[in-house]
């Protein structure tokens, strides 16, 4: 087992990707987060939290999807639903996706699915912690990422946030 | 997490952790039917036939929209205008249908353990959606679905099964799911419509008098008098029992309390349930309708999942 991230390196890129996403969209008028159910949430949660130190709270909408029912490997392995909650139209808005760790990308595939269900956004960015680089399946990068990392097929990336894991860290496993 | 059938032929066959989970992702469901595409692919390389032996209409339009509502592929059966009706066997018509490569088998039957035969005989997941007297279970679940929606519980709920217990298979499934998730029940009705050994059998309380039930209920499941399944005169006239058992406003406001009224359809009107009960404040009969899509969902894709 591999440290990647030590609770106060994590807390520093929750950091840094907060002030990337501030940056881009500078009073986050025609912006909305979405964190992926159920892990991208605990980073989207501390994102969100972020930047409502950065600009007028109440001018950040902020919603949560599950994608359970948009994957493409619902008849292989059966995956147990989550909430999805946007209370706000994403039309031809710039809708900010967050979600712990970038692999495959057939998350994020899913994601965009079900995104488009909710209507037609003006542009789509992908934020992650976790870039696992040169094993993706879809063309699918990050546009705000935590860290790259170079992995292999049988080793497993962990990310643990304090409210599920009672620790605060990301670790490489070799399994 | 998944089911622990293959077939959902009965509730009987379920436990409490099925039922839940059925019912969890039921309620994510019905959130997706409230948005503005009220569609996901999740079933989209799934065939799914609904063969149906017995009229009905909510059921089957219920099982189809819930399937279209999955991207499923669907193809529908009935027997009026089919070659069963030319005497092809039960087996052979099912066999034809899945050398077609059909996936999940939905069926209505008028004779109880039809789908229970079919389950040994034929690989493809089957859903029952009626057969003869014996159960009924998504609507078990769908009845399930809409109280714990009204009273955020079902643990301790009192509910009072009232009218044709003997011939109809939304009491037992209901009887079975209650009990599992631990509501107590009474059933009431007439003696000659409640089986005679239910107490000893089901481990439920019977009571002759209606408003007797009534007062001890917070949810009365009014049940269809079942007039098709009924050979012999079992009381004297429709009048008659609804004068005796049948719920109308007068009834409810004598009761001083506020209590949930609940039916499977097609109603009756006016013999076990009067309009302005069925339409009044306290139904929440087109609930159970509207839930019913959502709980036919969960089932499916649960079941659909291939290797189990």
């Amino acid at each position: 087992m591999k440290t990647i991230l030590s609770e106060k390196q994590l807390a520093l890129v929750v950091k840094r990707l907060s002030h990337q996403i501030h940056e881009n969209h500078l009073h986050l008028k025609d912006t909305v987060i979405i964190g992926i159910q159920p892990r991208g949430v605990n980073l989207s949660n501390r994102i969100v939290n972020e930047l409502k130190l950065l600009s007028a709270p109440d001018s950040i909408k902020y919603g949560k999807l599950d994608i359970t029912f948009y994957r493409d490997d619902v008849r292989n392995e059966l995956h147990v639903a989550n909430k999805t909650d946007i209370p706000f139209s994403i039309e031809n808005k710039n809708v900010i996706i967050i979600d712990d760790v970038l692999y495959k990308g057939r998350t994020i595939r899913a994601a965009l699915d079900a995104l488009l269900d909710f209507g037609r956004p003006a542009k789509v960015e992908l934020c992650v912690l976790i870039d696992r680089r040169f094993s993706r399946e879809f063309p699918i990068q990050g546009d705000y990422v935590g860290q790259s990392i170079d992995t292999i097929f049988s080793q497993k990336v962990k990310v643990c946030w304090k409210e599920k894991d009672s620790r605060e860290c990301v670790e490489l496993l070799d399994n | 997490m998944r089911l622990s059938t293959k077939h959902l032929l009965g509730i009987k066959h379920l436990n409490k952790e099925d039922i839940q989970l059925i019912l969890s992702t039921a309620s994510n469901f019905k959130d997706v039917l409230q948005r503005p595409v009220k569609k996901v692919p999740s079933l989209r390389d799934v065939t799914i036939v609904n063969l149906f032996y017995e009229n009905s209409t909510r059921t089957r339009m219920s099982f189809e929209l819930a399937e279209r509502r999955l991207s499923a592929d669907t193809l529908n059966f009935t027997l009026s205008s089919s070659s069963a009706a030319k005497g092809e066997t039960l087996l052979d018509t099912v066999n034809n249908i899945l050398s077609m490569k059909v996936d999940m088998v939905v069926m209505r039957h008028s004779a109880s353990g039809a789908p229970h035969f079919l389950a040994k005989h034929i690989p493809a997941a089957i859903v029952n959606a009626g057969d003869g007297i014996n159960e009924h279970p998504t609507q078990a679940l769908l009845d399930a679905f809409s109280m714990q929606e009204k009273f955020g519980h079902l643990e301790g709920l009192k509910v009072a099964i009232i009218g044709d217990i003997m011939h109809s298979r939304v009491a037992l499934s209901d009887i079975y799911l209650l009990k599992k998730m631990g509501a107590e029940i009474v059933v009431a009705g007439p003696p000659t419509l409640i089986p005679k050994y239910i107490t000893e059998a089901l481990n439920v309380r019977v009571e002759y008098n209606v408003k007797k039930a009534l007062q001890w209920c917070d949810v009365a499941n009014v049940l269809r008098i079942q007039l098709e399944r009924q050979n012999q005169p079992l009381f004297s006239s429709l009048r008659e029992y609804s004068l005796a058992y049948g719920i109308n406003r007068k009834l409810l406001e004598s009761l001083g309390k506020e209590i949930t009224i609940m039916h499977p359809g097609p109603i009756n009107r006016g013999v076990e349930l009067d309009s302005d009960v069925a339409d009044g404040p306290f139904s929440i009969i087109l609930n159970q309708v509207e839930n019913g899509v959502a709980v036919r969902m969960a089932v499916l894709y649960l079941l659909a999942n291939r290797d189990n």
